[in-house]
């Protein structure tokens, strides 16, 4: 299958950048294009450039006044305890030059994505610096500062008037885009995290189903820490699937978080490559079911940016390009122009090899937990089309 | 915590005089299983259970013939005296009371006068939020050594890397007396820094951080 894909890119996404021992780092794009390009997959052709979000569009989702102090912010004029008020001065989300400018970017590349396919000019768009999923209507938090992911959804109701499915994959519970449509029926959130229990948010609750109109219309299936392929995999196939049967969406939005794989510093979650290749593999195969391939995806969390994040990002524009995923041997001039840079040994395939998993004790607990949230979670998703 | 932050002050309740059928409807049109019975002087006299009340009640099989029993007064069902609570008393010790005595309602009682009630559900909620996230954050539990000094000491590794913290709890460690698990939910999206201060400072991590590789 060949579908017309876009990528959005501009070196500028460099731009956003907190400071250098921050593990949130947008060289991770520029890291994947790199290796997409040696590996013939991405030409000139295929890129786009993101154009700027307006004021008025961030504030589809943002309110004004938050809008005014990231502006302050990035020029120096915010004072400690304002910027505290609004989430930024913490060491997850300090301020830095020109915040507001480098942030339109990044939500003007998920515009951008989603005008491409709205407009019919792609089947799918990739827009690997937004998936910001964690900003608030008048707070950044965890490394967001506006979420591109929200506003999108805010642009695409009142713009294009269709039903949109979200589905997050990043480790972190997609929280902020959750609470933004917590009461709309006509978009489907669903977010597959490790438990909040100990990660951040912390939120994420099988209970936490929407509210008022909207209420069915949030999924979060919370697996457990140290969870591997297998039953990540499992959890992820089966509640998709439910849940695009049951929302039977116009439009599929992913957020394609590279942090749920056992290298990742900042979460317990134990999957692999092969967990990446299966991600994309089924977003498109719905994609193509229900929305006649409308599909736009984002990037979001993902830390261990030299082993992990550009191959799993990889796979995504692979799948959206050729409508097939990449294997075996990486290419030797992506390898030897980063070696000399990463301060770990990058992998030379596609695939992870089995080792890298440590040995899970309770391995079988886990997984018969995971099917538990699974189940609980899919109460209210009844296929629809089954019941005409 | 005192009884008086959590306590529900809109009570439903019933005269002693009203029948076993008021208490019957009013237990199925609102969400309690309790009713207090009070005088004219809002005098807490008696308090019904859910299932005081259906004991009184003939069977879903009666042919009807007994239909007369719901027209009794409350008062000839009710339990009493009532053990009640004051609004200053501690919400540790009406746990303590609810689990001694398996009651699940207490009345509050103020100036002889009834202030509110506090139930299983309350206190549940409470403990909801002692444990559970109300802000974004992360949870990192350390077991420490059960001695003086030793909160101080691993809350300044936190306050070293100016990380907010959102809640503390303190609980035993197994059955041994020599050691505590301290339990921190932090403000952070990013704990990688502080589990590794904790680790260089000695301190023993619990699950899920105390796998150290191939996880830092």
């Amino acid at each position: 299958m060949t579908c017309q894909s876009s990528f959005i890119y501009a070196d500028d996404y460099l731009t956003y950048h907190f400071h250098s021992d921050h593990p949130f780092n947008q060289q991770r794009v520029s890291l994947t294009k790199d290796l997409l390009e040696a590996s013939h997959l991405l030409s000139a052709q295929d890129i786009k450039g993101p154009r700027i979000a307006t004021e008025d569009e961030i504030a589809l989702f943002h309110a004004p006044d938050y809008i005014q102090a990231v502006k302050k912010a990035g020029h120096g004029h915010l004072s400690e305890e304002e910027g505290l008020e609004h989430g930024f001065g913490t060491e997850d989300t300090p301020m830095f030059a020109n915040m507001h400018e480098a942030s339109s970017q990044l939500v003007g590349g998920t515009l951008t994505a989603v005008d491409e396919v709205l407009q019919g000019k792609s089947d799918h768009a990739l827009n690997l610096g937004g998936g910001l999923h964690h900003g608030f209507k008048r707070k950044a938090s965890g490394f967001c500062i506006y979420n591109d992911g929200a506003i999108a959804i805010k642009y695409i109701r009142e713009k294009y008037d269709l039903k949109v499915l979200y589905v997050d994959t990043d480790a972190h519970h997609g929280d902020g885009v959750q609470w933004a449509f917590y009461d709309d029926p006509r978009v489907c959130t669903l977010s597959i995290h490790e438990t909040g229990r100990y990660l951040f948010p912390g939120t994420g609750n099988i209970s936490e189903r929407g509210i008022k109109e909207g209420h069915g219309y949030s999924f979060n299936i919370p697996i457990d820490a140290f969870t591997e392929d297998e039953s990540f995999l499992s959890v992820y196939e089966s509640s998709i699937r439910k849940v695009a049967a049951f929302f039977q969406p116009d439009v599929i939005l992913t957020q394609n978080g590279a942090d749920a794989h056992v290298f990742d510093p900042l979460t317990h979650l134990c999957t692999t490559a092969a967990a990446f290749e299966r991600i994309p593999l089924i977003a498109h195969e719905l994609a193509h079911q229900y929305c006649n391939g409308r599909w736009i995806a984002l990037g979001g969390g993902g830390y261990d940016m030299w082993r992990v994040v550009p191959r799993a990002w990889g796979q995504i524009w692979s799948v959206m390009k050729t409508g097939d995923i990449q294997k075996a041997s990486l290419p030797d001039k992506w390898l030897s122009k980063w070696q000399t840079e990463s301060p770990v040994e990058l992998p030379i395939t596609w695939e992870d090899p089995r080792n890298i998993v440590p040995n899970i004790p309770r391995k079988d607990d886990i997984t018969e937990k995971n099917e538990k949230v699974l189940q609980s979670a899919m109460k209210y998703a009844q296929d629809r089309s089954a019941n005409m | 915590m005192l009884v008086e932050e959590i306590m529900k002050t809109e009570v439903k309740t019933l005269s002693p005089t009203a029948t076993i059928a008021d208490a019957l409807k009013l237990l199925r049109e609102e969400p309690i299983r309790h009713i207090p019975i009070i005088n004219k002087d809002n005098q807490v006299i008696g308090i019904v259970s859910d299932r005081d009340v259906r004991d009184a009640s003939p069977s879903i099989f009666d042919d009807g013939s007994n239909q007369h029993q719901l027209n009794k007064e409350i008062q000839s069902i009710m339990s009493h005296p009532v053990i009640t609570v004051h609004p200053l008393d501690f919400v540790e010790e009406v746990a303590r009371i609810f689990y001694d005595e398996t009651f699940a309602c207490l009345p509050v009682v103020s100036n002889n006068t009834l202030a509110g009630v506090i139930t299983e559900k309350e206190m549940l909620y409470t403990l909801i939020q002692l444990t559970g996230t109300n802000v974004q954050s992360s949870q990192i539990e350390i077991k420490v050594p059960h001695r003086p000094g030793i909160l101080p000491e691993v809350a300044a590794v936190f306050g070293h890397r100016k990380t907010n913290i959102t809640s503390v709890l303190m609980y035993p460690y197994n059955d041994d007396p020599n050691y505590k698990i301290l339990v921190f939910r932090i403000q952070t999206m990013n704990p990688v820094p502080l589990i590794q201060d904790l680790r260089d400072a000695g301190y023993e991590l619990m699950w899920p951080n105390n796998i150290a590789e191939p996880k830092v």
